[in-house]
């Protein structure tokens, strides 16, 4: 499924909505998750799953071709972890 | 980093803003987005949306896993898990919003 596939069932459930406002709303909801993770926010959506930010330390990492030793600062990456619920449907548990 | 946490009431209000629909139906699209991208990854599908990132199953075979407290063997049993792997734009962002 791609994003504009979920665009067009979500337009469908929705007949009294204009396509281009279900546009603005699906992604404004991924947009919104961009932003707060920026912040340095979380966003846990209970039976889905969490959005948060981990940090990764510096380190001396190297190039691999050439074996040269290179300093990587520490940065800041996006992070996902699955919710209960969903993880328990991917099993057929529930 | 601020360290607040967001949940659905956030995302339903930004869309109540954004677009002037009523907060129950903000919140009512909000859940079917988040309930359609669930059905699709149960259905075994990859949900990928771009400039975001993308969401996949993966099959873990069956492996002997140990409890760590008793060192006693347990079989864990083959099952699927869910993997995300943001987009660059979505890494961008998080690098450069949390710098410094």
């Amino acid at each position: 499924m791609i994003r504009s596939e979920l665009i067009q069932k979500i337009a469908e459930e929705n007949p009294h909505l204009y396509q281009r406002d279900v546009e603005r709303i699906v992604n404004t909801i991924f947009e919104e998750i961009i932003s707060a993770m920026a912040r340095g926010d979380r966003v846990e959506l209970r039976g889905f799953g969490a959005f948060s930010v981990k940090k990764r330390e510096a380190r001396i990492g190297r190039n691999p071709r050439t074996g040269e030793a290179v300093e990587v600062e520490e940065k800041y990456v996006p992070f996902f972890k699955t919710g209960k619920l969903l993880r328990e449907r991917l099993n057929d548990e529930k | 980093m601020s360290g607040k946490t967001l949940t659905r009431m956030d995302l339903s209000e930004a869309v109540f803003r954004e677009v002037g629909l009523s907060r129950n139906d903000s919140a009512a699209l909000v859940e079917s987005v988040l309930a359609h991208m669930s059905d699709a990854l149960v259905a075994g599908e990859t949900v990928k949306i771009s400039s975001f990132g993308t969401f996949s199953v993966r099959e873990k075979a069956a492996r002997v896993g140990r409890n760590p407290k008793t060192g006693e063997e347990v079989p864990i049993h083959p099952r699927r898990v869910l993997s995300f792997r943001p987009s660059h734009l979505m890494k961008d962002r998080v690098a450069a919003g949390n710098k410094g």
